[in-house]
């Protein structure tokens, strides 16, 4: 996942032909704890940067998806519904949230790198 | 106690309603109190029928305010000559200074700062446990008393907050570390944490004060007149003689403006603590002062006060999550069968 950047709230955007994929990190969903519901956005929605995309909630707590990079939810991943623990399973593959055709892609292109993300992840603990 | 271990709540959860879980509850205030008349004293403020408690008995109290709530809960153990009060850990400073307040002399009160205290719950803690102290399963739900577990003084209790069968383990901090990974070792006994610890006692309907109860709440409302004895009620041969014994004993014969319900919430999302609910019609009726996912219901579930005009089984409500209208039915409690073991 080269085209995969990452952001301060814990969220991995992968972009590929104009649509970016996004999730939750490994580190996200340990801190999360056992996922038990997941609330997504709607297809066709508008979401600008930052808005609250999806929402979670485990056993301990809610918690938000922001979006990582604004425009039109081209797609959502419905099997989270029914089985909301694929995120704690495969948060960073079959676990992906929503996806977004990007309206600036230079947004995408100012989130961090992998290397960034890891060492805000060392340095926050 | 950490809120889960790797395992993670859910499994925790699952454990201890399968195998066994051990909880380090070293938190909770350990109280000895001893001396002629020490139960009449403690009697004093909070409606147990102390006097009366066989020795190697435990029992489920309060300690009550003058208006008729709930300072904090508790049980108390008579083991030997001494009684023993295991408190919340956040209320181990009010519940001294209420104790301390007009002690008579002969008598003292001593918080056991040097105790720890571990908990063995699941169908497998009796099984467990014998292997290192085959009494233990001649034990029943509320017996209290020394056992020596791999040759270590122990105060031993049958009972527990998750609604298996179970023990609560007092003893030296000293001999803890030892004594826990001795019970690690067997097989069929995971740790667990606050998580889990959280999920099992709401599944099982028991009250977290601080949430469920308060000094603003009375036992009455919140379900549990069935801890105030008949000696200490109206009529009874030690009636009244605590703090809020009127009020109290008002509402047993009147009633409540308002009841602890359970919910099951018809559908996946949480309902939590704090949250209002509602008439279908809108008209607000109560609030959830605690809620969460059951992982063994596997529905979120919660408990709330009502109205009592709301309380009938059954009867469908909206919680108010995030702006939207969830709707919430109000169920019995427990909301898992509770497995006390009774010899």
């Amino acid at each position: 996942m080269t085209n995969t950047k990452y952001t301060e709230d814990h969220e991995w955007a992968t972009l590929d032909d104009g649509i970016v994929t996004v999730g939750i990190t490994d580190f996200a969903q340990d801190q999360l704890g056992d996922i038990v519901f997941i609330e997504l956005p709607r297809i066709g929605q508008a979401i600008n940067q930052g808005d609250e995309g999806a929402i979670i909630e485990s056993v301990k707590a809610a918690g938000d998806v922001k979006c990582p990079v604004g425009g039109e939810v081209a797609a959502v991943n419905e099997s989270l519904v029914d089985s909301p623990e694929q995120v704690n399973k495969d948060p960073m593959g079959d676990g992906w949230f929503y996806k977004v055709r990007a309206s600036d892609l230079s947004e995408w292109e100012q989130l961090m790198s992998k290397q960034a993300y890891e060492t805000f992840v060392a340095q926050s603990n | 106690m950490p809120i889960s271990y790797p395992s993670g709540i859910i499994q925790e959860h699952k454990n201890t309603r399968s195998t066994a879980s051990l909880f380090d509850v070293s938190h909770m205030g350990q109280i000895r109190l001893q001396g002629r008349n020490i139960a009449h004293y403690i009697e004093s403020f909070s409606p147990i029928d102390l006097v009366n408690l066989p020795e190697g008995r435990q029992a489920y109290s309060f300690f009550t305010n003058e208006a008729g709530g709930i300072i904090d809960d508790f049980v108390a153990m008579r083991i030997g000559s001494e009684y023993r009060i295991i408190v919340n850990a956040a209320n181990k400073q009010t519940v001294l200074s209420i104790l301390n307040q007009n002690k008579p002399t002969h008598c003292s009160v001593e918080l056991l700062d040097t105790y720890s205290m571990i908990a063995l719950q699941g169908p497998s803690a009796s099984s467990a446990l014998s292997q290192l102290a085959p009494k233990c399963r001649s034990m029943s739900f509320m017996d209290a008393g020394i056992l020596y577990l791999d040759n270590i003084q122990c105060a031993v209790a049958r009972s527990g907050y998750t609604g298996e069968d179970g023990f609560e383990i007092s003893v030296q901090s000293s001999h803890i570390e030892h004594l826990a990974r001795k019970l690690l070792e067997i097989e069929g006994v995971h740790p667990a944490g606050l998580g889990a610890r959280d999920t099992l006692r709401l599944e099982a309907g028991l009250c977290l004060h601080g949430n469920d109860i308060s000094p603003e709440i009375s036992p009455v409302e919140a379900g549990l007149s069935w801890a105030i004895p008949a000696t200490r009620r109206t009529g009874g041969s030690r009636a009244g003689g605590f703090p809020g014994a009127e009020p109290i004993l008002s509402m047993l014969k009147r009633g409540s403006k308002q009841i602890r319900i359970g919910l099951r919430v018809n559908d996946r999302i949480p309902v939590r603590a704090k949250t209002l609910l509602e008439t279908k019609s809108g008209i607000q009726i109560g609030k959830v002062t605690s809620g969460g996912f059951g992982p063994s219901v596997g529905i979120p579930i919660a408990l709330a006060y009502v109205d009592t005009s709301a309380t009938e089984v059954g009867s469908r409500l909206d919680a108010i999550v995030r702006n939207k209208r969830i709707e919430v039915t109000v169920a019995p409690l427990p909301f898992v069968p509770l497995r006390y073991y009774r010899n």
